[in-house]
């Protein structure tokens, strides 16, 4: 049995449980065992001096592509690991579209074993709604809910078949687990390669319009208010969408919404000329939806930060921009973007940790997320003052395709704990194999 | 060396530097001809094109240049090379430019960053088509003497134009108005931004233009349901006889070719009186002259 770990003096921001002050924090036994507005006295106990440092339960990414099995040139669920505690995750929801997908048991059971032997971060796996991602047939979700599986989605697809996301959602209420969307009406998007607006005009590249989105947001959530299942809606980008989710809310319908940084962060015009770095899927909007997605995120109507993590090779970036593959690299630039929006006054801090722990906790119900006696000890410290440059080629990740290379970020992750154990402490991985 | 990657980028005074170049080129011009003289050129063509082509083949050989003409037919395209290992294989033979053209907008700019030779785009998806557009502007300025203050309407498929991108961004520059017409389905969103008045009422914008640019029309976008039939695009947006009557007297008509008879332009005023359609032509020569003059 490991020492109890004092977490001495640190700003405790806990905004489960409303809590942000100067606080000590005991871990034991990979839990949290006490929380002290007083200095506490532990014998035998491990001290982290947490002075000048903010201390955050976790944070959990709901989406996230660690392309093993099938593409490990891009990543593996080791690399996956090691950048996520790099930026500050405990838990990572992995995306099953994976080679081999993700649609059954055995894959369910792989992942999960490949990431007890990563042994870093937790790895929540999420199986496919439909077998082998072809949106014909529902896949066996009780099969997938019982190997370990804590959501469902074709993520990278949408579901087109109307009624047969009908019953997923019907279905799925069986296990009331979240069934997670990626939503895009592939009729609208075409062979669109970026938003429509001035840029796409400007460029000569086929335009996504917004509809491709806010069209299937729309029906997926009349599908979910006759089906009273629970909706998450993966990577939302538009002006839209946002009002959408944010009047079904107040419905009291059981939907949730994530915002990955790169949407709330950069606009179409980061296109450039032909920049495979800022191609990805939703594309990035214009900048009323950037400023749409802002409020969002603060007004309540998002309730998760995630990344969308999608590793990809140097050449699947270098191409013509319409052959090049969609996504970004997002887990070890994740916290300084979204603590952009502090220093900008568009988020306080606590909601800005809410969205990157509590929030998604809260979403697929997962444990931890909060940092009272009893959670699971996954705590994060952050120096808020630390300025650094985004470089790619120190990633932990085994991708670089990131559109935030030589990014100027304020705040960086400092030490990473685990269920109690430290993982990562200033720059480095801790790793100790199962 | 310099790159033409697109009229985006280029100045006003760079812009007219190039035509008053092109005027020297003309038959019976100033310029000295043989300036390429023991220099290659290479034509990469991923994407048929007889007129441009050749054109650039006439205007490099014209100069004294050795010219490659390489097409993607029967390559190691076929083969699966991506494109900057062709670029970068057709550059290791040493040539002082590539003349490109590729059907994905940007293709040129991906090679420019990563070859040391000039890169002259010679059409790339709907992005941009810079000679073409540097040949229309010369060739109005010709009869104008210069565009300040014209109209310039461009009628059809906007959306997936190159040309009409290029033209718009050349002939603002050098301070005319442009209008581009079309049905709504084929107005890409934000041309105001980039300059243009937009309308979809031919029969009001024709009587203000001092010429007409008609695009060729992809007859395939009649399948994507883009317009219900080339027959009503005809009706609508074609320029027939009755409505060239009603243009200025002395507007011009121009096409930056193939033409489809009949369709977007009546074979009558295609080859009538007001049109300088194969002026055009043979102005492309001089200015792709003037291009591989300036940019090797």
């Amino acid at each position: 049995m490991s020492a109890p770990v004092l977490f001495s003096r640190g700003r405790l921001i806990d905004p489960r449980h409303g809590v942000d002050g100067v606080r000590d924090v005991l871990v034991r036994d990979g839990q949290v065992a006490q929380v002290s507005e007083a200095p506490l006295t532990v014998q035998g106990a491990q001290v982290v001096d947490a002075r000048g440092r903010w201390v955050l339960p976790g944070f959990i990414d709901l989406h996230v592509h660690l392309r093993e099995p099938g593409e490990e040139g891009k990543e593996t669920i080791l690399t996956g690991s090691r950048s996520a505690v790099a930026g500050g995750f405990t838990g990572v929801v992995a995306m099953p579209n994976t080679k081999l997908v993700n649609d059954s048991a055995l894959v369910t059971e792989l992942v999960l074993s490949r990431a007890r032997a990563a042994n870093l971060c937790r790895v929540y796996p999420a199986g496919a709604i439909t077998k082998g991602l072809k949106g014909e047939e529902l896949a066996e979700m009780g099969e997938l809910i019982s190997a370990g599986c804590v959501c469902i989605t074709d993520d990278g697809r949408p579901v087109m078949n109307a009624a047969l996301m009908r019953r997923a959602l019907q279905y799925a209420t069986l296990f009331d687990i979240p069934v997670m969307v990626h939503e895009e009406d592939l009729t609208l998007s075409g062979k669109g390669a970026m938003t429509e607006g001035p840029t796409a005009t400007r460029l000569g590249l086929l335009p996504i319009p917004p509809s491709a989105e806010v069209a299937m947001v729309a029906r997926d959530l009349i599908l979910l208010e006759e089906t009273r299942g629970r909706l998450h809606i993966a990577h939302l980008s538009c002006e839209g969408s946002v009002r959408l989710v944010r009047e079904a809310k107040k419905r009291g319908l059981r939907v949730t919404a994530e915002v990955t940084p790169h949407h709330f962060t950069i606009d179409d015009t980061a296109v450039g000329q032909y920049d495979t770095h800022a191609k990805m899927n939703p594309p990035l909007r214009l900048r009323r939806d950037v400023e749409s997605l802002r409020e969002a995120l603060a007004d309540g109507t998002i309730d998760a930060i995630a990344t969308d993590h999608a590793p990809h090779g140097v050449l699947d970036k270098q191409v013509e921009f319409e052959k090049g593959i969609n996504g970004v690299v997002g887990l070890e630039t994740a916290l300084g973007l979204t603590l952009a929006l502090v220093h900008e006054g568009v988020l306080s801090p606590s909601r800005a940790v809410e969205l990157l722990s509590a929030g998604p906790a809260k979403a697929f119900g997962l444990p931890g997320g909060h940092l009272a006696p009893g959670a699971p000890a996954d705590v994060v410290l952050v120096d808020p003052e630390a300025e650094w440059a985004v470089d790619a080629e120190r990633f932990f990740s085994k991708s670089r395709n990131t559109p935030f290379h030589g990014r100027l970020l304020k705040g960086r992750v400092t030490q990473t704990w685990v269920g109690g154990r430290l993982v990562f402490e200033d720059g480095q991985i801790k790793e100790s194999r199962s | 060396m310099r790159h033409l990657l697109g009229i985006e980028g280029w100045r006003r005074e760079e812009l007219e530097t190039l035509l008053d170049r092109a005027e020297a080129h003309l038959p019976g011009g100033s310029a000295r001809s043989p300036v390429l003289q023991g220099k290659v050129v290479a034509n990469l063509f991923f994407e048929d094109s007889t007129r441009t082509r050749t054109s650039f083949e006439m205007a490099a050989k014209t100069l004294g240049a050795e010219v490659l003409n390489w097409t993607a037919q029967g390559s190691s395209v076929s083969k699966g090379e991506t494109l900057l290992d062709t670029a970068r294989n057709i550059e290791a033979t040493g040539p002082a430019a590539i003349v490109i053209r590729h059907r994905s907008s940007g293709a040129p700019h991906l090679v420019a960053q990563h070859v040391r030779c000039a890169v002259i785009n010679a059409g790339d998806g709907t992005h941009e088509h810079p000679s073409q557009a540097l040949l229309d502007a010369f060739t109005l300025r010709r009869h104008w003497g210069k565009l300040e203050g014209r109209t310039v309407l461009i009628i059809g498929d906007i959306l997936h134009s190159r040309v009409a991108r290029s033209n718009l961004l050349c002939l603002k520059a050098l301070g005319a108005r442009v209008v581009m017409c079309g049905p709504p389905t084929l107005l890409p969103v934000g041309l105001e931004e980039m300059g243009a008045e937009v309308t979809t009422k031919l029969d009001a914008a024709l009587p203000e233009a001092d010429a007409v640019m008609c695009l060729r029309l992809q007859l395939e976008r009649q399948t994507e349901s883009f317009f219900p039939s080339t027959r009503e695009f005809s009706r609508l947006f074609g320029l027939t006889p009755a409505r060239a009557e009603r243009m200025k007297a002395g507007a011009l008509v121009m096409h930056p070719g193939p033409i489809n008879r009949g369709v977007e332009l009546a074979p009558a005023v295609a080859d009538g009186a007001r049109s300088v359609i194969l002026e055009q032509v043979a102005n492309g020569v001089a200015v792709r002259r003037a291009i591989l003059e300036v940019c090797t």
